[in-house]
C-alpha cells in the first residue's frame, strides 16, 4: 500500500522544502529591506528630536550620541527666548485656520456646483480648473506681491488669507467634485422632492456624506498653509507678523554653534504635524491615494 | 396612461417643457453661485496677475517711482544674462536626477508596501513621516547633517572609512546634497504608487503566471502599464514642482558656492525682491513658465506612447 505512493512522506518533504526555504528567505530580506530603509527614512527625525534635548557638548559628541543624558527639557524654554516663537505659533495657527476653513468651505461649494448642477459651459470650465492645477505658482508670485501692496495689505494676513476663501484650490475642488459624483443621487432627488433647494442639498445632504473628503482636503490646506514659507516670505516683514515658518530662518545658520537650540525651535514646526498626521492619518493617507487618480 | 399619449396633448406637453425649463434656467443660476468663489479667484488671483505679470516683463519698475516701458529689452537681457543660463542650467540638472530617483525610490518603497507585508501601517508611517516635515525644519535639520566638521554624514563616511566632504559647501557636491534632501521627502509620490498597485486586479497577475512569467516579467508586462497612469501623473507634477526648486537653496547655500545652487526661482526672486527689478523678475518668470509649459504638453503628447489607459479611455 505504500509502495502505491511512489512518494515516501521523506521525499515529499525534501521536494517542499527548497521552495519554502526560498519563500522564508525571500520573507526575511523582504523584512530586512524594509527595517532598513524605515531606519534611513527615520534617523534624520529622530536625530533632530534628540537633538533638541541634548547638552550642547553632546550636540558634537564623536561618536554620536543617540540618547540624550541628561534629557535637557531647558532648550525649549530657552529657544523662546531667543526668538518670539509663541506670537510666530500663534500668527501661524491663526492664519493656518482661517486659511484651511476657507479653502474647504469653497472647495466642497464649487465641488458641488461641477458635480451636481447643469449650466452652460460647464465642462468647459472644468478643464480650465484643471489645467490651472498644472500651472507653476512662482508665475503668479511678483503680480500678487504688486497687488496686494499696492490695495495696502503688505505685512497684513490678508493676503495669505483671503485668497483661499475663493475657490479653495484647483486640486481640493477637484477631489470634492470626484467624491460628490461617487454619491447616488437618489440622495438629492429625495431632497428636492422635499422641497430642498440646491443650497439645502449641499449643506444638508451632500457636504455632510462627504465628510471624508472635506477631513481629508482640510488636512492638506492645514498642512500646506502651516509649513508655507513663500508667500510669508514675500507678504510679511516686521517681526511681530512672522510665521514659524517664515521666523525660524534666523535659526538656519551654520556658523551658530547652539544646534541644540535650533533643533528645539524647528520642532514647534514639526510637533503639531507630527500630531495632525497621527490623528488624521486614516484620511491623510486615502486623501493622497485619491489625488492619484487625477492622472487618468 | 402611455408615454405616447402625454406627449401627444400638446397643452400638456407645453406646460411640461415651460415648467423644465424655468427650472433648468433657475437651476444654471445656481450653478454659477456655486462656483463664482472659484470664478472670481480665478479672475483675481490667476488670470488677472497673469496678465498683469505680462505688461510687467515690458516694463522697468523698481517699485518707488521709475517706471518705464521698456519694450523687449527684459526678453533680451534674460536671453543674454550668463546668470540666467547658469540658473537654468543649474535648475534642469536638479530636475534630471531628483525626479527619476525620486520616482525610483518611491516606487520601490510602494512595491515593497505591496507585497502584503505584515505591519504595512507601520512602514508606511516610516516612509511617510519625513514629507510631513516643513520645509524651513527640514532645512534646519539638514543643515546639521550636511555640516562639513560634525555632521551626521561625514560622522557616517568616517566610519565607513570613507572621506569627509564639505557637501554643501562644495561647488560639485551642493547640487547632489539638495537633491540627496528630496530623496527624503518621497511620501506622497510613493502613496499614489501604492494606491496604484492595489488597484491591479489580481486576475491579471494569475493569467500572466498561467503563462509561465516570472517575477520580472510580471512587473514589466502587468505592474508598469497598469501603473503608467500614476508614473505620469507623478512625473507631470514633479517635474513641475522641480522646476521651482527654492526653499532649501535659498536658505541653506543663498546659490553658492560659485553659483553652483543658483536655481531659476533664486535668481528670480533676488532680481524682483532684492533688487526690485520687478520687469526683469516677471521676465524671468515667463521664461520659466514658457519652459515648465513646454515639457507638461510634451509629456502628455508623449503618453499615448507608454501610458495605458484601461478601457481604451483617455
Amino acid at each position: 500500500m505504500t509502495q502505491a505512493n511512489p512518494l515516501t512522506p521523506r521525499a515529499r518533504s525534501s521536494r517542499l522544502f527548497w521552495p519554502r526555504a526560498a519563500r522564508v528567505a525571500r520573507r526575511v530580506v523582504l523584512y530586512a529591506t524594509l527595517l532598513a530603509l524605515s531606519g534611513l527614512f527615520l534617523v534624520p527625525l529622530f536625530w533632530m528630536g534628540t537633538t533638541s534635548l541634548k547638552e550642547q557638548g553632546q550636540v558634537f559628541a564623536v561618536p554620536p550620541q543617540w540618547i540624550p543624558n541628561p534629557w535637557l527639557w531647558e532648550n525649549y524654554p530657552e529657544a523662546t527666548r531667543r526668538a518670539p516663537l509663541w506670537t510666530w505659533l500663534s500668527n501661524t495657527a491663526f492664519i493656518t485656520v482661517l486659511s484651511t476653513i476657507g479653502n474647504v468651505l469653497t472647495a466642497s461649494m464649487v465641488g458641488f456646483g461641477f458635480a451636481r448642477i447643469r449650466f452652460p459651459g460647464r465642462d468647459a470650465l472644468f478643464i480650465l480648473l484643471l489645467s490651472t492645477m498644472m500651472l507653476p505658482s512662482v508665475v503668479t508670485l511678483i503680480p500678487r506681491f504688486i497687488m496686494f501692496r499696492e490695495i495696502g495689505w503688505n505685512d497684513t494676513f490678508y493676503p495669505l488669507i483671503v485668497p483661499n476663501f475663493f475657490g479653495g484650490g484647483a486640486f481640493n475642488i477637484f477631489l470634492v467634485r470626484q467624491y460628490y459624483l461617487t454619491i447616488p443621487r437618489d440622495l438629492d432627488e429625495a431632497a428636492k422632492i422635499d422641497g430642498c433647494s440646491n443650497w439645502g442639498v449641499w449643506w444638508r445632504i451632500l457636504a455632510p456624506v462627504a465628510l471624508p473628503v472635506l477631513v481629508a482636503i482640510g488636512i492638506f490646506a492645514f498642512v500646506a498653509h502651516w509649513q508655507d514659507f513663500m508667500d510669508p516670505l514675500i507678504f510679511l516683514q516686521t517681526e511681530k507678523m512672522k510665521t514659524l515658518s517664515l521666523g525660524l530662518r534666523a535659526f538656519v545658520n551654520p556658523y551658530d554653534n547652539s544646534w541644540h537650540i535650533a533643533m528645539a525651535a524647528g520642532m514647534w514646526l514639526v510637533g503639531p504635524m507630527v500630531a495632525i498626521f497621527f490623528i488624521g492619518q486614516r484620511y491623510f493617507i486615502k486623501g493622497i491615494a485619491m489625488s492619484g487618480i487625477t492622472g487618468r | 396612461m402611455s408615454r405616447k399619449s402625454l406627449t401627444a396633448s400638446p397643452g400638456l406637453a407645453t406646460a411640461g417643457r415651460s415648467g423644465i425649463s424655468r427650472l433648468t434656467v433657475r437651476d444654471a443660476i445656481d450653478g454659477y453661485l456655486f462656483i463664482m468663489p472659484w470664478i472670481l479667484g480665478f479672475i483675481l488671483f490667476t488670470a488677472f496677475p497673469m496678465g498683469f505679470s505680462f505688461l510687467l516683463t515690458l516694463m522697468d519698475w523698481d517699485l518707488l517711482g521709475s517706471q518705464s516701458w521698456a519694450g523687449l529689452s527684459n526678453y533680451l537681457q534674460a536671453t543674454s544674462d550668463p546668470l540666467v543660463g547658469v540658473s537654468l542650467y543649474n535648475t534642469g540638472y536638479f530636475t534630471v536626477f531628483s525626479v527619476p530617483l525620486r520616482l525610483a525610490i518611491a516606487l520601490a518603497g510602494a512595491l515593497l508596501l505591496n507585497a502584503s507585508v505584515r505591519g504595512l501601517s507601520f512602514f508606511r508611517t516610516a516612509f511617510y513621516l519625513p514629507t510631513i516635515v516643513p520645509a524651513v525644519a527640514s532645512v534646519i535639520l539638514w543643515m546639521w547633517i550636511f555640516n562639513p566638521s560634525m555632521g551626521l554624514l561625514n560622522m557616517g563616511m568616517s566610519a565607513l572609512g570613507l572621506p569627509k566632504q564639505d557637501w554643501l559647501w562644495d561647488v560639485g557636491l551642493s547640487k547632489p546634497s539638495l537633491i540627496l534632501m528630496t530623496l527624503w521627502t518621497t511620501g506622497n509620490v510613493m502613496i499614489i504608487f501604492l494606491a496604484g498597485l492595489q488597484a491591479i486586479p489580481n486576475h491579471l497577475y494569475e493569467a500572466a503566471k498561467i503563462d509561465g512569467a516570472g517575477g520580472w516579467s510580471q512587473f514589466r508586462h502587468v505592474t508598469l502599464p497598469m501603473l503608467s497612469p500614476s508614473i505620469l501623473f507623478n512625473l507631470v507634477m514633479g517635474i513641475i514642482y522641480s522646476f521651482q526648486v527654492f526653499t532649501s537653496a535659498f536658505l541653506m547655500t543663498k546659490g553658492g558656492p560659485l553659483n553652483s545652487t543658483l536655481f531659476t526661482v533664486l535668481y528670480l526672486y533676488q532680481a524682483a525682491f532684492e533688487r526690485f527689478q520687478m520687469g526683469y523678475g516677471s521676465a524671468i518668470a515667463w521664461l520659466l513658465f514658457v519652459i515648465i509649459l513646454v515639457f507638461t504638453i510634451l509629456q502628455w503628447k508623449l503618453a499615448d506612447v507608454w501610458v495605458y489607459y484601461e478601457g481604451g479611455e483617455k
